[in-house]
């Protein structure tokens, strides 16, 4: 299924990524997990008809992308997703909100119309924000950072969890769809006849493995928590980064 | 269904971050007073299943399109709603990280939406109703069906809200509500039989791993034995013989009330040799005559009849079972 294998080579590109020596990646998570939720609580914060103001917060991107050498290719094939409800949602506003706001030449520019391109950027500048953060940060870090914020650790130990094992499951679930569709060519998904035993089968490993997994921890002095540690102390390079990002992007949405 | 961070506005999104927060510690307090070493790894292993799961799809028969898995039910069938709420969190927040499914600012927004309706609407209040007493193939499907579709409904309910008080769209809320409720209604019902199928095939091959089998599995043993439904049978009786009875109606019933119409009188009377017998044998054999004492009006007596034709109903039935065991048993 190519669905399953178009997420399998994105997680590994994004490790990959992730994995590279750059300056970017070089910053401690904390700061940088924290300046991308300021990021997207003040790029969302603009109102409808404030688009001028918004597209100033591509700054901040624009910077990210450049300095940290980070590619758009897997960014664009993700936009994808978000644009599809975004628009879905700030399509209506054009019929719905007539207001006319300027003239641009013969045409009528709308509320409904900034309001749909507000809206539109808004996603795009948000998922951006967040790809920039994935693509320099590995989750492991990503997991140090919000045990840093006291996330309670049994939530971050499942984050873990969760993400070291959906590759494996990913190819499980691949080779058995395969191995059904090759059985049944031409046909578009599973057929109701076989929806329980095939999740069920695999289900059921799941937690003969979920098992051996435990047992397996458990012989290696497992006592209910996982030690994360950073690669890289947080220095004042790392504090100077978020308070300059904060103070940029508070001053642009004050404008 | 997942929202992204356009379309909520800061004051919804830190609103939403603080009721799922409020769920999640509530999570983390029951799970740790479960056995917390054994569940966590689980509950990652099963995360990364339902991740996985989530990508296949299965087609729905009749309509040409394809439907997949209901994370929340599921992880909730199986390891319970606090533990299964966790699971679902985490998935939702690598699907964001990740797979850009999903806003980071909306996270909160998108746990309220999905898992908890998900797994405390639909797998705890929902899963655990209709499978407390007796958990059967039938009682599990009406559940995972049941519970998928109001999840989805209530979920798709609430984007509608967050969505309408972040004044994101102009859509009125009807119009806006029209277009999310139906479609949800359809996903719901497909999510649920294809989730029924698959705890079905787990209750026909290993039913210990479902939630609340153990507990649903002694109440219908206990309900089986002989003595638990003799008492039971017993207090029922009791109860309706001497507590309902005081409100049985006054009026005739159908008989009587035909004799009415028909004589002009409910109580007929013969004349006879035979007749006067059969009069003064009953008036010997009837304590309670038209269930009451015997020249007493008293509420008492109702109660008594009710309480005194039932412990008569029941020595009569058992007389009847042991006799026909007997001739049974002589015949074998």
């Amino acid at each position: 299924m190519s669905r399953i294998s178009d997420a399998i080579t994105d997680l590994h590109k994004m490790d990959m990524e992730a994995g590279k020596a750059g300056w970017l990646q070089g910053i401690h998570p904390l700061p940088k997990l924290l300046v991308t939720l300021i990021f997207i609580l003040l790029t969302v914060s603009f109102g409808k008809y404030d688009l001028s103001g918004l597209l100033k917060m591509g700054i901040y991107l624009i910077v990210l992308f450049v300095m940290g050498d980070i590619s758009v290719k897997l960014l664009l094939k993700r936009m994808k997703v978000v644009l599809l409800f975004v628009c879905l949602v700030g399509i209506a506003n054009p019929f719905f909100d007539r207001k006319l706001m300027f003239l641009l030449g013969e045409l009528e520019v709308t509320g409904g119309m900034i309001s749909a391109v507000t809206l539109m950027f808004k996603g795009i500048f948000a998922v951006s924000a967040s790809y920039a953060l994935m693509v320099t940060t590995s989750m492991e870090d990503i997991c140090y950072a919000l045990r840093k914020l006291c996330i309670p650790k049994m939530f971050v130990t499942i984050l873990m969890l969760v993400y070291r094992y959906i590759i494996l499951f990913l190819k499980e679930t691949e080779r058995m769809t395969d191995a059904y569709m090759l059985r049944a060519p031409g046909q578009k998904g599973v057929h109701y006849k076989a929806w329980g035993t095939m999740i069920g089968q695999l289900l059921l490993r799941s937690m003969d493995r979920a098992q051996t997994v435990y047992d397996s921890m458990m012989l290696r002095g497992y006592n209910g928590e996982f030690y994360l540690r950073c690669k890289h102390k947080a220095g004042n390079g790392d504090y100077l980064y978020m308070l300059v990002w904060t103070a940029v992007l508070t001053f642009i949405r004050a404008m | 269904m997942h929202m992204a961070d356009a379309l909520v506005s800061p004051a919804v999104a830190g609103t939403m971050y603080a009721v799922s927060t409020a769920a999640a510690a509530y999570s983390v307090k029951e799970v740790k007073l479960e056995d917390l070493d054994r569940k966590v790894p689980v509950m990652g292993v099963m995360g990364a299943f339902v991740f996985a799961t989530q990508m296949i799809n299965f087609t729905i028969p009749g309509t040409g399109s394809s439907g997949h898995l209901c994370g929340g039910m599921l992880l909730s069938a199986i390891l319970g709603p606090c533990a299964g709420f966790l699971t679902m969190i985490a998935i939702l927040a690598i699907q964001c990280l990740l797979f850009a499914d999903g806003g980071l600012l909306a996270l909160g927004c998108n746990v309220w939406n999905m898992a908890f309706y998900g797994c405390f609407i639909g797998g705890f209040l929902i899963w655990r109703m209709m499978n407390k007493k007796r958990m059967t193939k039938g009682t599990i499907t009406a559940a995972s069906i049941t519970g998928c579709i109001v999840g989805l409904q209530l979920g798709a309910f609430s984007v509608t809200i967050e969505t309408l008080l972040s004044g994101i769209t102009e859509l009125p809320f009807t119009v806006f509500l029209g277009m999310m409720q139906p479609i949800h209604l359809a996903i719901g019902l497909v999510e649920g039989l294809i989730t029924a199928a698959v705890l079905v095939f787990i209750y026909e091959a290993r039913p210990e791993i479902l939630y609340g089998y153990e507990q649903a599995d002694e109440k219908a043993a206990g309900r089986m034995s002989r003595k638990g439904t003799v008492t039971a049978l017993a207090v029922l009786a009791l109860v309706i013989g001497g507590v309902v009875s005081l409100f049985a109606s006054g009026y005739p019933d159908g008989l009587e009330w035909s004799m009415e119409k028909v004589a002009g009188t409910t109580e007929l009377t013969a004349s006879g040799g035979v007749y006067q017998i059969a009069e003064k044998l009953q008036s010997m054999t009837a304590f309670l005559p038209d269930y009451a004492f015997k020249a007493s009006d008293s509420a008492a007596g109702t109660s008594v009849s009710g309480i005194a034709g039932g412990i008569v109903v029941l020595a009569v039935c058992f007389g009847v079972c042991v006799l026909i065991k007997k001739v049974k048993r002589t015949e074998g």
